[in-house]
């Protein structure tokens, strides 16, 4: 596509059918206490999505 | 749902529900804003009309990249999960995540501190081995399949209960192989405490340590003092220095809180990065309106341009070789959170529960003293269960405002005790702290592109040689 750049990204409605192990930490174990970002954590079992 | 932008020279075209990030061109970011309410031949009109240099041509194979765009299922998808975040809304959940009050008490007395200075509101206390011990047995009876578990030392100060910490990580420990888990600890400081011991212990045991520091020395310590009135920066930034030096490359955060008398907290942000610090995090103030330190409405614009420069900074730092890592411009677009994740948030009250030093219940640390939302104690467990049930139901889909925000996978609608605060309802918006979310999201997927685009330039120039 000459006017188009799509980053690799993944596709959240593939990990619809794979997700939800429960894995991942805790959103505020880290370093907010005071927000809810769910974005910014890492997925602790991506390669079985 | 898409949402576009501009900033920093990029046109931005997210997709809401795949998750699709484009970096487009002006005509490329025209045709999309007005794809989906007119027919082709109108908008190439439009364009031609703006873009007079621009062959037809080139208009119309744009179009036809984004009818294969939404045909691929990376542009104006629609949204499937409603049904998924009613499923999860049923579903049976374990607690997987413990933060343990083990002070309501603390050696410094922070104005802005919504633990009240660790009181929480009530009276001075510490956590017993025997309440932390009891604690630790309820997460490994209530954590069901989850292997790792998670447990925050949390106060007031964690380390003025110093032993008692070290004790449940040895208790803890030695739980893991019989039990089949991982018990990941985070700590979060004031630094006052940290001594050698202290500093090989936590960073041979725990997986995260923050520690406390609002920046320039005049805003940490105009909050941020002893209980003398003395501020705390000269004692403690030496330590803080200590101790990431000692570090290595396990996790961390300089952690800052931004009030009203520093709404240009990238200075802060900056000086923590020019003290030796590469993993950084600064939060607005939560607190009464009404304090003289509160952010206000009138805030915003500015908030929004120090995160605009805090971005654009990072992305010279990194080009420079020196950059550092912002908490919440951390994105990972190809293995981050599962959808099941951004549905059901952040878990308070379900999977996540703090426990004060007498072993009760409560949603999260920022319940902690709201005596209506006690939901019960480590001995009994749950006792109000329609409680926790209240918390399984709030997520981005019970919010009526969070229907047509595209960030809503972002922040799963935000933190459930701002909300209260804000509002006086779970499910309601705190919409100042949605405003600011949104434009750090907007901000850090702008890094993402520039990276993105640095990277692809980088493999062209490889390729050529």
């Amino acid at each position: 596509m000459k006017r188009i750049v799509s980053l690799n990204t993944m596709d959240l409605r593939e990990s619809a059918k794979h997700g939800g192990h429960g894995e991942c930490q805790t959103s505020c174990q880290s370093a907010c206490k005071t927000s809810c970002g769910v974005a910014n954590q890492k997925c602790a079992e991506p390669a079985s999505r | 749902m898409i949402h576009q932008y501009k900033l920093n020279g990029c046109n931005i075209v997210l997709d809401t529900y795949s998750g699709a990030v484009h970096v487009v061109d002006d005509l490329a970011y025209d045709i999309i804003a007005n794809y989906e309410d007119h027919a082709p031949e109108q908008i190439a009109a439009m364009v031609l009309e703006k873009y007079p240099d621009v062959p037809e041509q080139d208009v119309y194979e744009t179009i036809g990249d984004v009818d294969q765009l939404k045909k691929n299922g990376q542009l104006f998808t629609e949204d499937t999960y409603k049904d998924l975040s009613f499923d999860l809304r049923k579903r049976k959940t374990y607690i997987k995540a413990l933060c343990l009050n083990v002070a309501h008490t603390c050696n410094l007395s922070c104005e802005y501190c919504f633990a009240s200075q660790g009181k929480y509101h009530g009276a001075r206390a510490i956590m017993s081995y025997e309440v932390g011990k009891r604690a630790i047995d309820f997460l490994l009876e209530n954590c069901g399949f989850h292997k790792n578990l998670d447990v925050d030392f949390f106060g007031g100060e964690p380390l003025m209960d110093w032993k008692v910490v070290k004790q449940l990580v040895a208790y803890a420990r030695g739980k893991e192989k019989e039990c089949g888990k991982t018990f990941r600890f985070t700590l979060t400081t004031n630094g006052m405490l940290l001594k050698d011991e202290v500093i090989d212990f936590l960073n041979k045991e725990m997986h995260n340590v923050v520690l406390s520091l609002d920046g320039r020395k005049e805003v940490h310590d105009r909050l941020r003092k002893t209980v003398n009135g003395k501020g705390s920066y000269d004692f403690i930034v030496p330590k803080f220095q200590d101790f990431v030096k000692k570090r290595g490359d396990k996790e961390y955060y300089v952690r800052g809180t931004f009030t009203h008398n520093n709404v240009d907290f990238t200075n802060d942000i900056f000086h923590m990065a020019d003290l030796g610090f590469d993993r950084l995090s600064m939060e607005p103030v939560i607190c009464d309106p009404k304090e003289p330190y509160a952010l206000k409405q009138e805030d915003l614009p500015e908030i929004y341009r120090q995160y605009e420069i805090l971005a654009k900074e990072m992305l010279k730092r990194e080009e420079k070789g020196h950059g550092f890592i912002f908490y919440h411009y951390m994105l990972d677009l190809t293995e981050g959170p599962c959808i099941h994740k951004r549905i059901s948030g952040c878990g308070s009250g379900t999977e996540y529960l703090a426990v004060t030093p007498w072993g009760e219940l409560f949603p999260c640390h920022q319940f902690v003293g709201d005596e209506s939302y006690s939901m019960g104690n480590i001995w009994d467990g749950i006792t109000k269960p329609e409680l926790q049930n209240e918390f399984k139901q709030v997520n981005c889909y019970s919010k009526p405002e969070c229907q047509d925000c595209w960030a809503k996978l972002y922040c799963s609608g935000g933190c459930p005790a701002n909300a209260l605060h804000a509002t006086g309802s779970l499910n309601g918006n705190f919409e100042f702290s949605c405003d600011i979310f949104r434009k750090r999201i907007e901000c850090a997927i702008m890094i993402k592109v520039v990276e993105s685009m640095r990277a692809m330039e980088n493999d062209k120039q490889a390729v050529n040689k």
